[in-house]
């Protein structure tokens, strides 16, 4: 399918729109009417066609305008990337990675030309054309993560492997679920874990962490995350709370379907090859719940999944204030029949 | 949930002699699709067939991680060879395929060191070559002491000499050169990393020593270079799988186990990785602990064993396998 790519915003008017193709393709993350934790990992290999997993970097019709919004993120807080000075061979992975992608799989828009270490990056939805060095930064506008990252859509944490464990020592966060780089950077992974609820007492750190530490160069695994987000709004950071915190306050019964948006991350975890650091993607996604109920499995499982959240997860994820209001709006489209296993539509 | 290891087809590019007891095999991918990239101090398993043997023995890659291409290795003909050196050295041609694991870095450099102090013994030189490529690259200090029992022993001496002048310092044994590892480790600059690779009396004392000299234990990094040990043989009940399975003298616990049929995980096959750690459900007898791993409690416990190295003697050993 032919990639246009929207002219649309992230916050302010929040022209942002999914196209039913974009609908279509949601990575839906519930596979049965219920939802708990797991450790719901599984091999990032290619997918259908069309779907988000055809290409191991996804890149969609948001493109253009997610790099704008982070544009605008960071002229506010340079501090959404950092990367602490022992990770820049990892950085020249992370790259090596996104740009061999990007150009191998959408080569109508990226081009990538290697003659030994000299570079030539072709960006032609952004209007970029860079020639540079590989591995010497200052032949760069900015140091590598930045440079790449600034043209991949999702926010990019690298972990360091050291002592039996992973360390969040890098990273662009400018799309994120409410939490902070500038707060975690530097921990390990069980300290940057440590808000979330009930999955500790579950042992589920200890055994995602044992699978992240054995990946290998060239298999990369991937699961996805969710969250609701109100408008469809990618900078939910602690840092910007006060300009969406009160959002939540907005919802009415008439309003809550256009504006409330079940937010879903596709995460991904590769094994990066010279620094052999891990890079952990974040792609967000939202979609809005008059859009999600066109699919009608959805529209009848969303509900079921809501009303079955364990009281901790409904404040962790931030739903507290809304899930009634929600499922209110969502009841009408649960006919009550059974759904098909499996989170793709019928 | 555990990523097994894939092995995939290489073909034997080279073969070049070394030192009369070292032999380095160039490997090529076999198909267009490029062999993955890794970092320095990383390792394949080479898998090979020899006869109805299936033989799987861990090397280093010694080719440089910056550049992409062929893997290289570097195999010593081991005195008392369990068959896989030997193989190596005596069957393997060039136009040979063998199969070979991804790579996987267990004695990974710590890129927070302000310097990389790395002590080699014999062909424990084999994981620096490639770290120090990496080192080499990107301007890191860093300094090799190498510690050889005699000049034609000295795998890459000259080449080392050449590539890192000023760098490195050797140490032949048969000259009465020794390395003090007391006062190498008294003397370091603090935020330095320590690397030893090489014989187990060479390693234990390095670490001994810097932890005497107040180390902090995260600046300290150890690969053993140890093959499974021979021993008597002795039976091994396979509870879950119902099968009794005799390990033979040259032959690993493991080892044994696979030709069997039955699929253990691994990933270093050399006691320190902990991944083929197994339950024992019932030993009358001792167990024979070889590996890195487990801890003394574990030890005291008699629960744990890791077939990769470890044996057992005595008359009944059943495992949760």
């Amino acid at each position: 399918m032919e990639l246009a790519f929207n002219e649309e915003t992230f916050r302010d008017d929040f022209t942002f729109r999914n196209s039913p193709h974009a609908i279509r393709r949601f990575p839906f993350p519930f596979h049965e009417d219920r939802y708990m934790y797991a450790v719901n990992i599984e091999p990032h290999v290619p997918g259908p066609k069309g779907s988000v997993y055809e290409f191991p970097i996804d890149v969609d019709e948001h493109y253009v305008s997610e790099m704008r919004d982070r544009a605008l993120v960071l002229r506010e807080d340079p501090l959404r990337c950092q990367a602490l000075p022992h990770m820049m061979t990892a950085q020249w992975d992370l790259l090596e990675l996104l740009m061999t992608a990007m150009a191998r799989d959408y080569p109508e828009h990226f081009a990538l030309t290697r003659d030994g270490d000299r570079w030539h990056w072709i960006n032609r939805p952004l209007g970029l054309d860079q020639r540079f060095v590989f591995g010497d930064a200052l032949t760069l506008p900015c140091e590598p993560m930045e440079y790449v990252t600034r043209q991949s859509q999702g926010d990019f944490a690298l972990l360091d492997h050291r002592d039996g464990n992973l360390w969040m020592d890098a990273g662009m966060i400018t799309t994120q679920a409410d939490w902070s780089l500038d707060f975690d950077i530097g921990m390990n992974f069980f300290e940057w874990h440590g808000p979330v609820p009930l999955a500790h007492e579950m042992g589920v750190f200890e055994r995602a962490l044992k699978y992240l530490l054995e990946l290998r160069v060239g298999s990369p695994v991937r699961r996805l995350n969710w969250t609701m987000t109100v408008n469809p709004r990618l900078d939910t950071s602690p840092e910007r709370y006060p300009s969406w915190g009160p959002d939540r306050l907005s919802l009415t019964p008439d309003n809550i379907g256009r504006k409330l948006h079940l937010r879903v991350e596709l995460q991904s975890f590769w094994r990066l090859p010279r620094s052999n650091a891990i890079v952990f993607p974040i792609r967000c996604y939202l979609i809005s719940l008059e859009d999600l109920v066109t699919v009608p499995k959805w529209g009848r499982r969303l509900p079921r999944v809501l009303r079955s959240l364990p009281q901790q997860l409904v404040d962790y994820k931030g739903l507290t204030r809304y899930r009634d209001m929600a499922l209110e709006w969502l009841a009408r489209y649960d006919d009550g029949a059974a759904t098909s296993p499996g989170g793709a539509p019928d | 949930m555990s990523i097994r290891p894939r092995s995939s087809p290489v073909r034997v590019a080279e073969i070049v002699p070394v030192t009369p007891f070292v032999k380095r095999f160039r490997l090529a991918a076999t198909d267009a699709s490029p062999l993955p990239r890794y970092s320095g101090g990383a390792h394949i398993v080479v898998e090979m067939r020899d006869g109805g043997v299936v033989r799987r023995n861990p090397y280093s890659l010694t080719s440089s991680p910056l550049h992409d291409g062929d893997y290289e290795i570097s195999v010593q003909r081991a005195e008392v060879s369990r068959g896989g050196s030997v193989f190596m050295h005596d069957r393997v041609r060039v136009g040979d395929t063998l199969a070979v694991s991804a790579p996987v870095n267990l004695f990974m450099l710590d890129w927070r060191a302000r310097k990389h102090v790395l002590v080699a013994g014999g062909i424990g030189i084999t994981p620096f070559l490639a770290q120090m490529a990496q080192l080499s690259a990107e301007g890191r200090p860093f300094e090799l002491h190498y510690c050889i029992r005699s000049p034609e022993r000295g795998a890459y001496r000259e080449a080392l000499e050449r590539c890192f002048p000023g760098h490195v310092r050797f140490y032949c044994a048969s000259k009465g050169e020794r390395l003090d590892v007391t006062q190498l480790v008294a003397s370091q600059p603090l935020g330095t990393h320590l690397y030893v690779c090489g014989p187990t009396p060479l390693i234990d004392a390095t670490l001994e020593a810097a932890r005497a000299a107040g180390w902090p234990g995260h600046n300290l990094h150890a690969e053993h270079f140890a093959a499974p040990p021979s021993g008597t043989p002795f039976d091994v009940y396979l509870q879950r799988a119902g099968l009794r399975v005799y390990v033979g003298e040259h032959e690993s616990l493991l080892e044994a186990i696979e030709a069997a049929g039955v699929e253990v995980p691994y990933l270093c096959r050399g006691g320190a990785c902990g991944q083929c750690e197994t339950a024992v459900l019932g030993c009358d007898g001792r167990l024979q602990h070889h590996d890195h791993w487990l801890t003394t409690a574990d030890r005291a416990a008699g629960r744990k064993i890791m077939p990769c190295v470890s044996r057992f003697d005595g008359r009944e050993l059943v495992l949760d396998l």
